[in-house]
């Protein structure tokens, strides 16, 4: 017998599905709608959710003191950067992984997963010391070599499983016809694993976008993405709320409206296998 | 060319000796069959011949040229998978191109072979389709195109017809004999089904186990099975087995008779036995037969209709000249 949703139910759960949702989207809201108050409506007690003065001027201050498109580029070219360049040592990987597996193949991939859960502070101290012998701090490049390999785990991982769906055949017939281990790889491998590398790229570019410890901690002004924009606007004493909040809604802008485009392909890629 | 030649090939995973030392030569242009159970080595074999596995020991010549430690692109033989394994992103056209794009071949001449592949195989009508958007049938057919543009030595197959359904099957068991007929290119055939091994074979090479039981044409198989497994596996119904008294009677241990060397009547014969179940296929009847006293069930093939039922008695009796004799480790006895 087919299950049964009554229309009640579907509502109840349509409605907890809401709840929840705006719950997580509130702090994100609230930041966009603090973006357009004036300090003192932004301090405001008790706070005020929709009818206050909408003003632009936050923008025009951060912009006049900022040089934003700085701050932009740079977080263009370290989260992009470190994806790419994550994608290319990641592939060969997660193939070897995927069709040559190893008896210890499982352990390598669990022995990368554990590195994340190692607290990035933890090893500050010697990439901080590393950085200083290769004169690499405040460097762009710099850190889309580190984001890479913080991030290099989850992306193993993630064309791992993509790879592993695809079926081991098709790779053997491209040997057989002829194909070296790169063409197989360029030919028959990446264009079938498109969907999987696509969701891969797009989270990991998130991932990397929002990084805040490293970019924070290795860059001083020269390669200082969007996080370090956003936390020279925090000042201890909470002053200016309003226009911290206007540095962070165009800090994260970007990637939200990058977010909301690639979603149906960020969810396909992300339930890739599950459901054949 | 294509002549291949096995020696002492084995193959070993981990601890697990799959194919113990194996000795085989396939001559130039022959179409050879390996069959056998499942899990008897035989798709490790031809997989060992292609190069997608590497031998344990041993040496595999082709063309008389040491070919063991060769990849499987250096060694100019073509394989049709059982899942079809093409490219899903490419076109039919793209997919029968790609090992000529591999060799670099000019665009002329691959353009060329293609054209003249799509023709032999009738694939002209989706020739710019998607994997994706053909039958299991025209799948195969451009598999197997991808195989003949490159004009192989050899041409392996890996059970290529188990996924399509019987019709198909047939049909598609007439083109691949057809196509050697007109390469008379070696082509060496994998199959779990001894049909397709005794239609299409020059030699069949019936493997248990890893080991090799037997090799030789369909009918010497047939005719003279050298062990009670090779007279099992091949013929269809499945030959009867008799111990005891009666096979001493012929001075063996364990005497065969074919369902189709029997003789069955309603009202005298050798044996008496009761009809279990009768198939009655318009050509022919196969009849179930028990409390014989001779083997717990003996099927017999008659030719047209044998109008019996479930219970009915009848009467079997062989053909003296057919019976098959082993000895009790299951050897033929000349």
């Amino acid at each position: 017998m087919a299950r049964t949703v009554t229309t009640r139910q579907k509502a109840l759960n349509t409605t907890l599905a809401w709840a929840i949702g705006l719950l997580i989207f509130f702090p994100i809201l609230w930041t966009i709608l603090t973006s357009f108050k004036t300090e003192g409506q932004a301090i405001s007690d008790p706070p005020i959710f929709l009818f206050f003065d909408w003003t632009l001027e936050n923008y025009a201050i951060v912009q006049e003191r900022s040089d934003y498109l700085r701050f932009l580029t740079n977080s263009v070219i370290i989260a992009v950067g470190s994806t790419l360049l994550g994608i290319v040592v990641a592939v060969p990987a997660a193939w070897s992984m995927a069709f040559v597996p190893s008896k210890r193949t499982k352990d390598i991939l669990m022995w990368m997963l554990s590195t994340k859960m190692l607290p990035a502070v933890g090893v500050l101290y010697p990439i901080y010391l590393l950085f200083i012998k290769l004169g690499l701090l405040d460097n762009r490049w710099g850190l889309v070599v580190v984001l890479m390999l913080i991030n290099l785990p989850i992306i193993v991982w993630m064309l791992y499983t993509y790879f592993k769906e695809i079926p081991g055949e098709i790779l053997e017939a491209a040997r057989m016809d002829g194909a070296t281990l790169r063409e197989e790889i360029l030919y028959i491998l990446t264009p079938m694993a498109v969907p999987g590398i696509a969701s891969t790229i797009l989270l990991n570019v998130i991932l990397a976008w929002n990084e805040a410890f490293w970019t924070l901690n290795l860059t001083a002004a020269k390669a200082a993405p969007l996080t370090a924009f956003i936390a020279s606007y925090s000042s201890p004493e909470g002053l200016f709320y309003a226009k911290l909040s206007a540095a962070s809604t165009m800090a994260i802008a970007p990637i939200l409206i990058m977010g909301w485009f690639s979603q149906k392909q960020l969810v396909r890629g992300l339930t890739f296998g599950a459901v054949k | 060319m294509g002549r291949i030649t096995l020696d002492k090939v084995t193959k070993r995973f981990g601890d697990v000796e799959v194919i113990p030392p194996l000795d085989l030569t396939i001559e130039d242009g022959e179409f050879v069959v390996f069959v056998g159970p499942s899990g008897c080595g035989k798709s490790t074999l031809l997989r060992l011949i292609a190069g997608l596995e590497d031998v344990s020991g041993g040496q595999i010549r082709i063309d008389s040229k040491d070919a063991t430690d060769l990849p499987p692109a250096k060694r100019g033989l073509a394989m049709v998978f059982q899942s079809y394994a093409l490219y899903p992103h490419m076109s039919v056209r793209k997919n029968i191109a790609f090992p000529l794009k591999m060799a670099k071949m000019d665009q002329a001449e691959i353009d060329r072979r293609v054209d003249n592949a799509a023709k032999v195989l009738n694939l002209d009508s989706y020739i710019d389709r998607r994997p994706g958007q053909l039958s299991g049938g025209q799948r195969q057919r451009v598999a197997i195109g991808r195989a003949i543009v490159r004009e192989p030595s050899a041409f392996l197959f890996d059970e290529p017809l188990s996924n399509l359904d019987a019709a198909l099957r047939v049909g598609m068991r007439l083109e691949i004999s057809e196509l050697h007929e007109r390469l008379k290119t070696t082509m060496v055939y994998v199959t779990h089904d001894q049909v397709e091994a005794m239609t299409m074979a020059d030699k069949i090479v019936v493997l248990q186990a890893g080991v090799i039981e037997q090799v030789g044409s369909p009918l010497e198989l047939y005719h003279t099975p050298r062990n009670k497994f090779v007279a099992g596996f091949i013929g269809s119904p499945k030959m009867n087995f008799i111990e005891g008294e009666t096979a001493a009677q012929h001075g063996a241990h364990t005497i065969g008779i074919r369902p189709e060397h029997l003789t069955a009547s309603a009202t005298e014969g050798l044996w008496k036995g009761t009809v279990s179940v009768s198939e009655h296929l318009g050509s022919d009847t196969f009849l179930h037969v028990h409390d014989t006293g001779l083997a717990e069930s003996m099927t017999v093939r008659v030719g047209g209709e044998f109008p019996v039922r479930h219970g009915d008695t009848v009467y079997l009796t062989p053909e003296a000249d057919k019976i098959h004799r082993f000895d009790e480790k299951g050897l033929r006895i000349a």
